[in-house]
């Protein structure tokens, strides 16, 4: 199998087909491209995803389940140390309104999905879980199965992983054309520097490149970018024991704030505009972060469905063809290990309903889609 | 570790001459005489300290390495200020220094002494 993509999706994918003994070559484009698994926020997150998917929201639901399993086989693997803590996280409201809007939200998707608990908590009790929230936030919602991890640790233990499995992972390749030869049954993936790889499968994870090298196997992947700044701050001393979605301390100490959603194209860059509106709203969260000292702030490009959701699929016209697009590298990780790489190998069955996942879906002329990015 | 704190013989120095003006500083409570509109970080190498800190994660003594603000090897705690780049502080007489003993918090007191 040949795997197009070692970001966080293709190497969690390949990982899952390695450990199921499938021969496997991951092709990795190098420090040219860009990269969203080494500028993800790294949350494994569950609580309000999917409230216009119900199917989103048990897949991210059964993921972050499954994330202690990979976080243990790649400790005991190669030793590395993805960093998952699910201590259960937080959103923080600054109103009664986006109070109320919360709990609707999601009530909905308990009452839908189920198996996704929360708890609505005023500022008084939120303040017993996060002592440093600032006067001007309402109150917030927490669900325990939420948490974070070390993206960049992720990626390192899966890469190491890979390798400990016998996969080839060969970086600084540009891949510009995929063929399906149907008279032997193969892939021919060809690089711009006319490097070829032939094989019986071949999974697609190249991220913004999975819209034009999916059309070369008969699969329609609209992807398009958000970009999203975050900033880091210098190490303190541990001081939030739980992560919010937008705020969280990471095991190194360091305070990680995020993050922007802008419609930028592909500049990966920063603003200072964002930087302080980021900073900003992290000192109304957290008044002490006023002390803390920022020491980088970037930006990276979440590659974007028009709805957001992730697509799963299989080419019919080139079997042995998959596609896979997420902006949820992390939280998905061990979902796209433990379900997608066997399925892509041919070992399961694809789950259960999900035709929701197909790119076909953004075919429909009369559809309208819309994100929360 | 104590033996790393210790102000020994300065690797560095500063040619003497009548005209230089001097300022006083301490560094965990010992008084040290240094050149005056420097950095901090180069008073106290002048000074002949060589462990400013312990690493946040192993502890480790660390001591400055760039001397240009970027690779915060540097930190001490300056009036009471935690985590401060003393490469790219200005020495200023009195000033009370300190060892930035592993990761700063945010919840000290003495918040803004001097400027």
């Amino acid at each position: 199998m040949t795997v197009v993509g070692g970001g966080l999706v293709g190497a969690a994918i390949a990982y899952g087909a390695a450990r199921m003994g499938m021969h496997v070559c991951v092709l990795d484009q190098g420090d040219t491209a860009f990269r969203a698994s080494r500028g993800n926020f790294g949350l494994v997150w569950v609580q309000s995803k999917g409230h216009r998917s119900p199917r989103y929201a048990r897949w991210s639901r059964d993921a972050v389940k499954l994330w202690p399993a990979l976080q243990k086989e790649l400790l005991e693997l190669t030793g590395i140390d993805a960093g998952l803590r699910q201590p259960g996280g937080f959103w923080l409201g600054f109103s009664d309104a986006e109070m109320r809007a919360r709990f609707e939200l999601l009530e909905g998707l308990d009452r839908q999905v189920g198996e996704i608990p929360f708890r609505m908590m005023d500022r008084s009790e939120l303040q017993e879980y996060l002592p440093e929230t600032g006067p001007t936030v309402a109150g917030g919602s927490f669900c325990p199965l939420d948490g974070h991890a070390n993206p960049l640790m992720l990626l390192h233990g899966l890469h190491a992983a890979l390798r400990l499995k016998g996969a080839e992972v060969i970086t600084g390749i540009d891949i510009e054309q995929v063929r399906y030869d149907p008279g032997n049954a193969g892939f021919d993936v060809i690089a711009s520097d006319g490097q070829r790889w032939k094989s019986e499968r071949l999974v697609l994870a190249a991220g913004l490149g999975n819209a034009h090298l999916a059309r070369q196997v008969g699969l329609h992947v609209p992807v398009t970018s958000t970009r999203g700044q975050v900033l880091i701050t210098e190490r303190l001393k541990p001081f939030l024991n739980y992560p919010t979605n937008k705020i969280r301390q990471t095991g190194d100490g360091t305070v990680q704030v995020g993050s922007t959603s802008e419609d930028v194209g592909l500049d990966d860059g920063t603003t200072t505009d964002k930087i302080e509106w980021l900073a900003r709203r992290a000192v109304a969260t957290f008044p002490v972060l006023a002390r803390a000292r920022l020491v980088r702030a970037w930006g990276a490009l979440r590659p974007l469905t028009p709805d957001g959701l992730p697509i799963y699929q299989a080419s019919v016209s080139c079997p042995g063809a998959y596609v896979a697009t997420s902006h949820s590298g992390v939280s998905l990780a061990a979902a796209h290990s433990f379900v997608i790489g066997p399925w892509t190998c041919g070992y399961i069955e694809r789950p259960p309903e999900f035709d929701v996942f197909l790119g076909d879906r953004f075919l429909d002329p009369n559809a309208s889609f819309s994100h929360d990015h | 570790m104590q033996a790393f704190l210790m102000i020994t013989e300065p690797l560095f120095a500063i040619p003497r001459s009548s005209e230089l003006e001097t300022v006083t500083i301490t560094f965990e409570g010992e008084s040290l005489t240094v050149p005056a509109g420097v950095s901090v970080a180069a008073a106290l190498l002048v000074g002949g300290v060589r462990d400013f800190r312990s690493s946040a994660v192993g502890q480790a003594p660390r001591a400055p390495y760039c001397m240009m603000g970027v690779c915060f090897e540097c930190l001490v705690e300056i009036d009471g200020v935690p985590a401060r780049q003393s490469c790219i502080v200005t020495v200023q007489d009195g000033m009370e220094v300190r060892r930035q003993v592993g990761a700063a918090s945010l919840d000290y007191v003495s918040f803004g002494k001097r400027s």
